[in-house]
């Protein structure tokens, strides 16, 4: 905290413009980059198209194909969207992705869960005990170097052997992928508080359990949503790579499978699936956001 | 001076840093010094003299290294746990997450008083430092000073007999420091409390206090006391007594002194 404040920090609109304008105007910066994007993708398409797929000038091949079987148009990848999955079948291929990514968001979001509560535990724990804090560290780190398809299918395997639910296999997944930040970053917020903090609670003889409560929890909340923010898109990789090995039809993990198999064919459903698969990424963390903007206020968001 | 029993007693004090390691470092050495209740007793001195060391012994924040430190007749870990004294830091350090009267209530909820009566003492404080309308207030929503003088009716909240501050005002500028010495001295004459104040401002330390203790660095020693005879209530005209001058000239000519002495500094 610095310490000559001036007495107004709240964010105040621009004089003269509603409060509503900045939402406006961050929602706005927002459809621009998106409109850059395809922009990009459209007019690196139409340079391949205009040179036969050569770099201008030079007799290079460009470094992606721009044809129509690796790079479908943006259009053909939103109206695939409005057919039928498979011919003959009634519904179209964006209800089918909203399913399977609902599915998919169970699974993350109990992922989420565990892996958060799993996280968060180890931090308290290891801010009150630098023996075990030095002793498990190493592995919580090392838990993250290891590829994660390489670990999926034994979760699987165990899973089915001790007679869990598909689901609850991915869960755990899942929550191997959530459980890492969420540590690193409680530890981090817990230890947030500078000496002087901890000094006073010293001086008002507060007890392990007061400090916790009183001042290192509260200050490390901030932490706790940065954490948080990025569990849940990774949550959702954890789901998706989990459903992979555990056979589960139903969610965005089969629907790539899929569509990567007919992906020479048809590539834009491939495309579809995958943004739907970054949609129910950006959804679950936008949704923290919202959790955040409700627990912190500005003043105290790490941003 | 009174028969009653000291308010801090320091007996043959020493602190060194590091003590095992290549980087010791000798804080304090043979300290004795003796405060009386209701005194207020400035420690000035070059940095590195180990003022704040010295504080914070009486606030059991650090355990010495030999000798003992009494406060209030009980070695000082036990004056601590019997929330004896108040504590005020550079930094106001309140938290950001609770309301002004919030930061105020803090050490009665550590304390376990019940909601009403501490929200009433939290009024009360904040009364004492005319800050009542700021109760729901957030401390980024405050200047600097008042957040110092929130620090303060924290640390009487509790109604400890002593109050410790470690260059509380050392980061506010010249006026907003005038005033809340003025406040200060209020607040001393009002409660009764001793009060133990670090600072490295020679008017500051004359114009609050009964004594000054002037400490020299390398290691840390106690080199002088000087009596501030000043007539109480003290106040604006305070500072163009005469004697404020040559209170203010002695302190200076007792860390002069010390300069002499450690040519390093």
């Amino acid at each position: 905290m610095t310490v000559a404040q001036p007495l107004e920090t709240q964010p105040t609109a621009v004089p003269g413009l509603p409060g509503w304008w900045p939402a406006v105007r961050r929602a706005g910066s927002v459809l621009l980059i998106l409109l850059v994007l395809v922009g990009a993708w459209e007019g690196y398409k139409a340079l391949g198209a205009a040179t036969g797929g050569l770099i201008p000038f030079t007799a290079l091949p460009l470094p992606v194909r721009a044809d129509d079987k690796s790079m479908p148009h943006v259009w053909t990848i939103v109206g695939v969207l409005f057919q039928p999955a498979r011919r003959g079948a009634e519904q179209l291929l964006w209800q089918i992705l909203l399913e399977a990514a609902l599915f998919t968001w169970r699974e993350a979001l109990a992922g989420f869960v565990v892996g958060s509560l799993v996280g968060f535990l180890l931090g308290v724990v290891f801010v009150h005990s630098p023996l075990l804090e030095r002793g498990l560290m190493p592995y919580v780190v090392a838990s993250q170097t290891v590829p994660l398809l390489a670990i999926a299918p034994m979760v699987v395997i165990w899973g089915s052997r001790l007679g869990w639910p598909a689901w609850a296999s991915v869960t755990i997944i899942s929550a191997y992928l959530t459980f890492f930040p969420v540590a690193i970053n409680t530890l981090r917020g817990l230890n947030s508080p500078e000496p002087t903090a901890l000094e006073l609670m010293r001086s008002y003889a507060a007890t392990r359990r007061q400090i916790l409560w009183k001042l290192r929890l509260p200050a490390a909340l901030p932490y706790l949503f940065t954490a948080l923010k990025i569990s849940a898109s990774v949550s959702v990789i954890g789901a998706i790579v989990g459903e992979l090995p555990s056979g589960i039809p139903d969610g965005l993990g089969r629907a790539l499978l899929t569509f990567s198999y007919y992906y020479i064919t048809g590539p834009e459903k491939l495309y579809a699936a995958i943004l739907f698969s970054a949609l129910l990424g950006l959804t679950f963390v936008v949704l923290v956001m919202l959790v955040e903007r409700l627990v912190l206020p500005a003043q105290r968001r790490l941003e | 001076m009174s028969t009653a029993q000291p308010a801090v007693t320091f007996r043959s004090v020493s602190k060194v840093f590091n003590e095992r390691a290549r980087d010791r470092v000798k804080a304090l050495d043979d300290i004795n010094l003796e405060i009386q209740p209701g005194e207020f007793i400035s420690l000035i001195g070059p940095s590195g003299c180990g003022k704040s060391t010295l504080l914070r012994l009486v606030g059991d924040l650090i355990a010495p290294s030999a000798g003992t430190v009494l406060v209030n007749g009980k070695p000082a870990p036990q004056a601590r746990l019997n929330r004896e004294y108040g504590m005020v830091f550079q930094q106001a350090t309140l938290y950001d997450w609770r309301t002004i009267s919030h930061n105020v209530q803090l050490p009665l909820e550590v304390l376990g008083w019940p909601a009403a009566k501490r929200e009433a003492r939290a009024r009360e404080m904040l009364r004492l430092v005319q800050l009542e309308e700021f109760a729901r207030h957030y401390p980024w929503q405050l200047s600097g000073g008042m957040q110092q003088r929130v620090a303060i009716a924290r640390a009487l909240a509790f109604e400890p007999s002593i109050l410790l501050m470690d260059e509380p005002f050392g980061a506010l500028d010249e006026m907003t420091r005038e005033r809340l010495q003025l406040e200060v001295l209020r607040l001393w004459s009002q409660t009764g409390k001793t009060v133990i104040f670090v600072t490295h401002s020679i008017p500051e330390a004359v114009f609050l206090s009964t004594r000054v203790v002037v400490m020299s660095a390398r290691p840390g020693r106690i080199s002088g006391v000087v009596e501030i005879d000043l007539p109480q209530p003290r106040g604006f005209e305070t500072r163009e007594h005469p004697r404020f001058f040559e209170k203010i000239t002695e302190v200076r000519e007792r860390l002069r002194q010390d300069e002499v002495r450690t040519p390093s500094a």
